[in-house]
This record gives C-alpha cells, structure tokens and sequence, in this order.
C-alpha cells in the first residue's frame, strides 16, 4: 500500500520536473529565435539599400556625400561585430538614412518616383520590422529572465545551467523611445 | 481583472462550454422529435451527429463561413503592400504567426479577426478604411486585431457567431415547417395533421427561446472587458496608444452601415457596424463599449 502511495508521488513529481523543464526549454528557444528574427530583420535593411542607392543615383548628382555616407554606414554595420559596436553602427545607419529622405524631399521628380515610393514603404516598415523585434526579444527575456528565478524552476535553471539573457539596451536616448519611423 | 491570460483560458474553456451547451440543448430536442417519428433515441443519435457536425464545422471551417458572408477576398502582399507591411510588423512585434489577410470591398470602415487560433487566423479590413487611416491608425487598428488573435477572442466569437447564425436558421425552418406541414395536413386529414403541426411549433418555440439565450452569450463574447483589453494590449504592441485613438475617431465619425455584416458577425468587428439609427441593431447595439469611452482610455495611457 505504502509501496504504491511513494509511486504515485514520485510519479507525480517526474511529470512536473519533465514540464517544468521543457517550459524553460521553450522559452529558452523563443529567445534564441527572438533574437534571430532582430537579425532576419537588420539584414532586410541591407539588402534593401543598394536597391534604393540605385534608383536615387541619376536623381541626386549633385548629393553624392548623403549617398555615399549610407554605402559606408551600410558597410560598417555589416562588418562590426560585438553587440555595443553593432547597436551603434546600425544607429548611424538609420541616421544617414533619414538624412537621404531629408534630401530627397527636394526633388519632386525622386519624390513621385513609383520605385522610390515603394523603396521607402519598404525602408519604413523594415525600421519598424527592426524595433518590434527587438521589443519582442526583450519581452521574451523578461520572461525567461523571471521564470529562472523563480521557485522551482530555479532548482532546474541552476542544474542545467540555463543562464539569464541580456535585453537589448539602446544607449542612444532618442533611439530609446522607439521613435515611429515615417518617411513619407 | 482581466488579462490576458485570463482571457486566453476563458475563451477556450467558454468555447468548450457553448459546444457542450448546445449538443445538450439538441440531444433533448433530438429526443422529443424522435419520440414524434417513433424512435426517442434515434431521434437523440441524429441530433448528437446534428450537434457534432455543426460543432466541428464551427471549429474548423467558421472562420471560412464568416469571411465568405463578409464577401471578403484573400490578398497578397503585391495588391496592398502597406496594409501587409503593417500586419507584418505586428505579428513580429505580438511574437505571432502572420495571419491571412483579407479585404472587404465597402466604403463604410471597419475590419475583424477570425481563426480558431493564432496559426489558423485572418484579419479582414473594408476598403474603406484603407482609404481613411493613415500608416499609424492603421497600424492601431491591426493591432487591435492581432490582440484579439493573441488572446483567442477569435475562437469563441467566431463559433458563437456560426452557431447563433444556425439556430436562428433552424428556429426559421421548423416554424416554416410548421406553417406548410401543417396546413397541407389539416387538409388530408384533420385528426392526424394537429400533432405533426404541433411537434415542429414546440421545436420551433424552443429554438425561438433558445436563440435569445445564445444572443446573450454573443454579447457577453465582446464584453466591454474584452474590447478594453484588447484595445490596451493594441496600445502595448505598437507603444502609440494615439494610433489607435485618432483612428477610432476616423471611424466614429462615420455614419455608413457595413452592408455584409448581420446578427451572427457584428461582433467580431472593431465597432459595430450596424450603426443606432438601424432598426436592426435595436438593443444588440450594446455588443459594443461606447466608442468615445474606448477613446479617453487609450489618451489616458502613457
């Protein structure tokens, strides 16, 4: 009789160990891809660019500085690694975009151009694309984060090493406020 | 308080509740038909598959049934670029699969969600509101409906909404029957004809009873709770509750009724599109919080 009660607990208590831990698994995983999709995003970004370079090209001959800083912002941000220098680069990037928009709102022709109105759609929405994925990545963190600390899961985070994650912390106070992007 | 787990759980367990609710309602009348045509329990199997049928088409297929009575079209990315930029955007920023989109051909704004859960669901917007929005009402509004995807609303509005839609249609056939069965007998035979008229009226008065009842959980489906929170939860995706806002006052402001929308899918949209002055919203037009109530939350937010 005793036999069958230590049983059933201990059974019971395998079953809770095993959810526990595929929870944290689970969130663990929603991190990792949280932050994958951050990247899926930036490179969209990349992408994008020479793409638009190209169409404003025969437009602005006499704004060949504003052009050529976004190819080198472009570059930079692709060759920088560490997360600090990557955040940065990709400020800077954002910013010399925003400079050729300011430019580009001089030139009507450039303005009315079908290709170029889709571009800056496209530009726009890949800068939101690139803050909602970061803020998703922090509230997934902020979840693990929580959860790992968090008694029994605790237990559990110790023994397997599941380690809390760094959010994603922009230095730059205006970049802070997710600021609405809109280039039109 | 409501939150949005609290509301992810109630509507699964709301959804089980009105499927059990209404096989139990059929079993019973299944059984007093049945007990009409000799057989109680043969009447009770029939309207167990009846039940089950309409219960498992409701789950898999509601969402089909409410976009094709909306008249909606599925479209890709190359026919409203920004609408789909948009939605993407929050289904990144919500962590959700990117739902089907669809569009209403009307003037008059509005849009709603559907699906039975988050892999499974659509988002429809009238033409209309494209045209009125901008990109940051737009993205309001989208936001409103991802978080009625995120939370599972979609779920149980969309079988109460195919359900109420059945029962109603029911309730129509057996008094029809009622009326033309009944006549057609008393003139072949009058002492027979009396109970087969009188079985399809108890039928059809308990459908009628019924409906009522189901009507109440269609309201109680958008209480004023679950629109609140969704409209909170919109503001907590996009960080700009004045999307949202500004948007809902573009659509207040307008006085056109949404000509696809009727009793079993009026819940489902943002505001409810058959405007007060219809005789047909009459006292449903409750289903919906006060749209400038909705309003002063979202400024209050900050």
């Amino acid at each position: 009789m005793i036999g069958w009660v230590v049983l059933i607990i201990l059974a019971v208590l395998v079953f809770a160990a095993i959810g526990i831990f595929n929870n944290l698994v689970v969130l663990r995983k929603r991190c990792d891809s949280g932050w994958a999709q951050i990247d899926v995003q930036l490179k969209r970004r990349y992408d994008l660019i020479p793409n638009l370079v190209e169409t404003v090209k025969g437009y602005l001959k006499h704004e060949r500085e504003v052009l050529e800083n976004v190819t080198k912002a472009r570059q930079q941000a692709i060759d920088v690694s560490g997360v600090k220098e990557q955040a940065k680069a990709e400020n800077m990037l954002t910013s010399t975009l925003r400079s050729l928009f300011a430019v580009a709102e001089s030139y009507p022709d450039l303005k009315a151009n079908q290709n170029m109105l889709a571009l800056q759609e496209e530009l726009a929405s890949t800068e939101n694309k690139i803050s909602f994925s970061r803020q998703h990545y922090n509230e997934v963190v902020l979840e693990y984060n929580t959860r790992i600390e968090q008694v029994p899961a605790n237990i559990f985070a110790t023994i397997f090493n599941f380690k809390a994650r760094d959010f994603f912390e922009i230095e730059d106070p205006v970049e802070k406020k997710a600021p609405k992007v809109s280039f039109t | 308080m409501e939150n949005l787990y609290t509301a992810m759980s109630a509507n699964k367990r709301n959804s089980f509740f009105i499927t059990v609710a209404l096989t139990a309602v059929f079993v019973v009348l299944g059984y007093f038909l049945g007990q009409y045509w000799g057989s109680g329990y043969g009447g009770v199997f029939i309207a167990f598959l009846v039940a089950l049928v309409m219960s498992l088409s409701a789950y898999y297929g509601g969402d089909k049934m409410v976009l094709g009575i909306s008249r909606a079209k599925r479209i890709e990315k190359k026919d409203f670029p920004q609408l789909f930029n948009v939605i993407e955007e929050l289904a990144i920023a919500g962590g959700l699969p990117m739902p089907a989109i669809y569009v209403i051909d009307d003037t008059a704004p509005n849009a709603f969600a559907t699906g039975r859960d988050p892999k499974h669901a659509s988002v429809a917007i009238t033409t209309g509101l494209i045209q009125k929005l901008n990109r940051d009402e737009l993205q309001g509004v989208m936001a409103h409906e991802l978080s009625h995807v995120g939370n599972r609303d979609i779920l149980y509005a969309t079988m109460v909404g195919i359900l109420v839609g059945s029962i109603a249609m029911m309730s129509d056939f057996f008094l029809r029957s009622f009326f033309w069965g009944g006549g057609r007998r008393r003139r072949s035979n009058n002492s027979e004809g009396g109970g087969g008229g009188a079985i399809f009226l108890v039928v059809a008065i308990a459908l009628a009873v019924i409906a009522p009842i189901f009507t109440k959980l269609l309201q109680l489906a958008v209480s004023r709770q679950r629109e609140y929170l969704a409209d909170a939860s919109a503001a907590k995706l996009t960080r700009y509750p004045e999307g949202l806002a500004s948007a809902l006052q573009k659509i207040s402001g307008d006085k056109e009724v949404l000509e696809v929308a009727n009793r079993a899918t009026q819940h489902l949209y943002i505001v409810n599109p058959i405007k007060p002055f219809e005789k047909r919203a009459g006292n449903l037009f409750s289903t919906h919080p006060p749209i400038q109530d909705r309003i002063a939350r979202l400024r209050a937010i900050r």
